[in-house]
């Protein structure tokens, strides 16, 4: 064991700490005009699409130094690298692993430069966990394929431009996940409506999708026809240590234990309450196991193993964390705890409040916990498919 | 970086576990544990010569002179297997000697430890039962060239079986007032009992001790000459926390892996009991858990050897984590098999009693999370 980084490692996170210490300045000075600039620096240091291929525009970097770079960006709760939220995420990758030059000329430099957002529609009405089921249906018609169905819950619909699209060209075909294909589908295509969903606090950031007859051009099809269930797998040698996570779970900690110092619980500090100071102790026992898992998938990466099921693990701890961290920022209000954002009574504007009606996209977005726990169930461990 | 384990590392593993598996089968350590002794001087004898027992010995007084990962590898199967033997007090001692032991003090233990003639244990904790390292009620007295004990130690791993006791108790004073004294088991006015453990493969005991007399050169000194001191008890605190823990994870790893093999066994309605997500998705959190601890353990050995100052906090999460963890992992592993895990010949059983012992020794998670607070929350 060994945690050290060789001198080049050492280099680059030199070099990013000082890039940092130049052009990011601290969270309240982060107005004006700074997004832009932002944006421009770090996408001349090729750090937007850091893990893609040069010869795209991405910056090629090792599974090592996109750990690095994300610990130091998330360690100083710097902004996003760019605002193609999704684009950067997956829809980028699996173009570059999957899609034609063509393809490729025509939407990577977009995404790098974040013109605009892209929307994934894979979950339908009846479909989520079980999601090779769907049924949106895609039938080729000379040079277009006609898509007649519906999405939903699709996240930044009524924003996007574009929109990666999982659709069934073959009904009947088993095993189910063979009949789908991936279209890339422009959103303003004449037949496509978007009706936007409001969630539980109050926000609308996901949509249904119809789809009424839409023809999208063959040109538009990513991978090959009925390959489309390979592209949802993931892409690219990516860093999957989740360990960009974790600075994000510490700095809610941080703030969590600011809260405790000031709160008293019957009159006393709450910091001094053993029972406060337990749960504060294992929050950041969990986070920090989060963090040495996280390290230990990286090395198998860096030797070049492939890490795929296990990084169910730290979802299942993201995901309670996330949820357990803010019922305890109310738990810690007593009485108060039950106001939010609103009135100069309610604690810190609300924020906990907020945070504890804030987890669907980490929760439910990417997988269940039960989906997560059969991943491991099944993959890992070997026990039947239920 | 690499937080994984060198080839060597791996290599050590599988010939531990090789061994374990011929010579000290599940069978082979029910009858061990169920012997007078607790261990088996045959086995014992060929561990030493394996190299086991001078693990962390340095090479120039006989050892391989390896370090707490490479421990971590061994104690990881010697948990898997509940191998019973006093391994845990040879480890202890070896770090206590390693670690506060004059030059001639090394060369006098420690050879005799690594080749398995010695059996040393660490007896510290008292009726009191206070992890301090600083409340000591057994004393040590000056008189001419000796030293004078009284009092009484409890939780004495594998006491009846110790040759060597490695006594902590007060001799001045203050933080360095605290002394650790190598005291023979069969030295005049030393009473060594057995105390019936809820897991007969991890004896314990009690050691009285009435106006025991050892030369004032027992105690262990670092070639500064000043006394070892409450901080190196504190330390050997955390070695013991960090070792069981390390057993844990693969007592854990065992248990777990019997469970899941029943359940890709056992047929209830019609279908694998595997299949039933209430048998499933606990099998996914312990793996879950099991990994984390183990991460966490991980780390904590390595601080252990190469970050100090970070050890105790890491130890303290490792075995906080692991006591809630294992708890769980025990009665799970016994109630998912059904009434055959509840009998007295299925081995679920062995594991749950590990649990239980390794969570109330040296310190509960409600202890080591309090450390956590203040060292690394507060
Ligand atoms: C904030 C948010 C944003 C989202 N954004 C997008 C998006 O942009 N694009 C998109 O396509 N989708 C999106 N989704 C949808 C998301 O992918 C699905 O909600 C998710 O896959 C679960 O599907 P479902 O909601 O249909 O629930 P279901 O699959 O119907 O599950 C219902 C319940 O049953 C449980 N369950 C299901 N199957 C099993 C099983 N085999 N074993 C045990 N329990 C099971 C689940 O855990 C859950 O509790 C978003 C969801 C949220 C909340």
């Amino acid at each position: 064991m060994d945690f050290n980084l060789t001198p080049e490692e050492e280099a680059f996170r030199g070099d990013v700490r000082s890039f940092l210490d130049e052009h990011l300045p601290p969270e309240s000075d982060r107005g004006g005009m700074f997004p832009l600039r932002w944006a421009k620096v770090v996408r001349e240091k090729r750090w937007v699409g850091f893990s893609w291929p040069r010869d795209v525009g991405g910056g090629g970097a090792t599974v090592m130094q996109q750990a690095i770079l994300k610990e130091e960006l998330s360690q100083r709760a710097a902004p996003p690298l760019g605002t193609c939220i999704m684009g950067l995420a997956w829809v980028g990758p699996a173009i570059i692993q999957h899609g034609t030059e063509e393809q490729k000329r025509q939407f990577i430099p977009d995404i790098l430069d974040s013109k605009y957002q892209w929307c994934t529609g894979y979950s339908e009405p009846a479909v989520g966990s079980d999601l090779a089921a769907l049924q949106c249906r895609g039938v080729r018609d000379g040079d277009h394929y006609v898509v007649t169905g519906q999405k939903i819950w699709t996240s930044l619909a009524e924003w996007a431009k574009w929109m990666i699209l999982l659709v069934r060209t073959e009904v009947g075909r088993e095993p189910k996940h063979e009949g789908i294909t991936c279209l890339l589908v422009p959103m303003d295509s004449p037949g496509l409506t978007v009706k936007p969903i409001r969630d539980l606090a109050g926000h609308s950031f996901f949509a249904e999708v119809f789809f009424d007859g839409v023809r999208v051009p063959v040109e538009n099809r990513l991978g090959e026809e009925g390959k489309g269930w390979q592209i949802t797998l993931g892409a690219l040698a990516n860093e999957r240590s989740g360990i960009a996570e974790v600075a994000g779970l510490r700095r809610r900690l941080d703030r969590l234990r600011e809260l405790a110092r000031v709160r008293t619980l019957d009159g006393r500090p709450a910091l001094e309450d053993a029972r406060v100071r337990r749960r504060l102790a294992e929050f950041h026992t969990r986070i920090s196991a989060m963090r040495f898992n996280g390290l230990r998938f990286l090395t198998r990466q860096v030797k070049g193993e492939s890490v795929g099921s296990e990084t169910s693990i730290n979802k299942l701890h993201a995901a309670r964390l996330e949820q357990q961290l803010a019922e305890f920022g109310i738990e810690l209000q007593g009485s108060y705890g039950a106001l939010t954002g609103g009135s100069d009574e309610a604690v810190a504007g609300g924020h906990w409040q907020k945070q504890a009606l804030g987890w669907g996209t980490t929760v439910i977005g990417g997988g269940t916990p039960n989906v997560q726990k059969n991943i491991i169930a099944e993959r890992i461990l070997g026990l039947p498919h239920d | 970086m690499n937080f994984g384990f060198t080839q060597e590392q791996q290599i050590l593993r599988s010939e531990v576990r090789k061994y374990l598996e011929e010579r000290c089968p599940m069978e082979d350590a029910r009858r061990i544990m169920e012997s007078a002794e607790g261990y088996c001087p045959e086995r014992w004898k060929e561990i030493a010569e394996l190299g086991w027992l001078g693990l962390l010995v340095p090479e120039s007084y006989g050892g391989a002179g390896l370090g707490w990962v490479d421990l971590v590898v061994l104690l990881e199967e010697t948990g898997r297997a509940l191998f019973p033997s006093p391994l845990l007090g040879t480890v202890l001692a070896t770090l206590a000697i390693v670690e506060n032991g004059s030059p001639e003090q090394q060369q006098r233990y420690l050879p005799r430890i690594a080749e398995g003639t010695d059996l040393f244990s660490v007896a510290w904790l008292e009726r009191a039962d206070v992890l301090d390292p600083e409340v000591q009620a057994t004393r040590a007295v000056r008189e001419g060239d000796d030293l004078v004990l009284d009092g009484e130690k409890l939780f004495v791993t594998d006491a009846v079986s110790a040759s060597h006791f490695i006594v902590s108790c007060r001799e001045s004073e203050g933080p360095e007032g605290i002394a650790l004294a190598v005291v023979p088991a069969d030295a005049a006015g030393v009473t060594v009992t057995n105390l019936p453990s809820i897991d007969a493969s991890k004896r314990l005991g009690k050691v009285s001790l009435a106006g025991v007399r050892v030369p004032a050169d027992a105690t262990l000194q670092g070639a500064s000459g000043r006394p070892a001191g409450a901080a190196a008890l504190g330390r050997l605190f955390d070695h013991a926390a960090a070792a069981i823990t390390a057993e844990m994870v693969g007592a854990a790893e065992g248990a777990h892996a019997m469970v899941v093999e029943y359940a890709k066994a056992r047929r209830q309605f019609g279908s694998l009991i595997g299949r039933f997500q209430g048998v499933k998705h606990p099998l996914a959190e312990m793996y879950v858990d099991i990994e984390s601890f183990k991460s966490l353990l991980y780390y904590a050995a390595w601080c252990l050897d190469e970050a100090p100052d970070e050890a105790a906090e890491h130890v303290s999460m490792a075995k906080a984590y692991a006591s809630d963890a294992f708890t769980r992992i025990g009665i799970d592993a016994v109630e998912l098999h059904g009434a055959i895990g509840y009998t007295w010949e299925y081995d679920a059983q062995l594991y749950l009693k590990r649990s239980k012992w390794a969570k109330a020794m040296f310190g509960s998670a409600d202890h080591h999370y309090e450390r956590v607070a203040e060292l690394g929350v507060v």
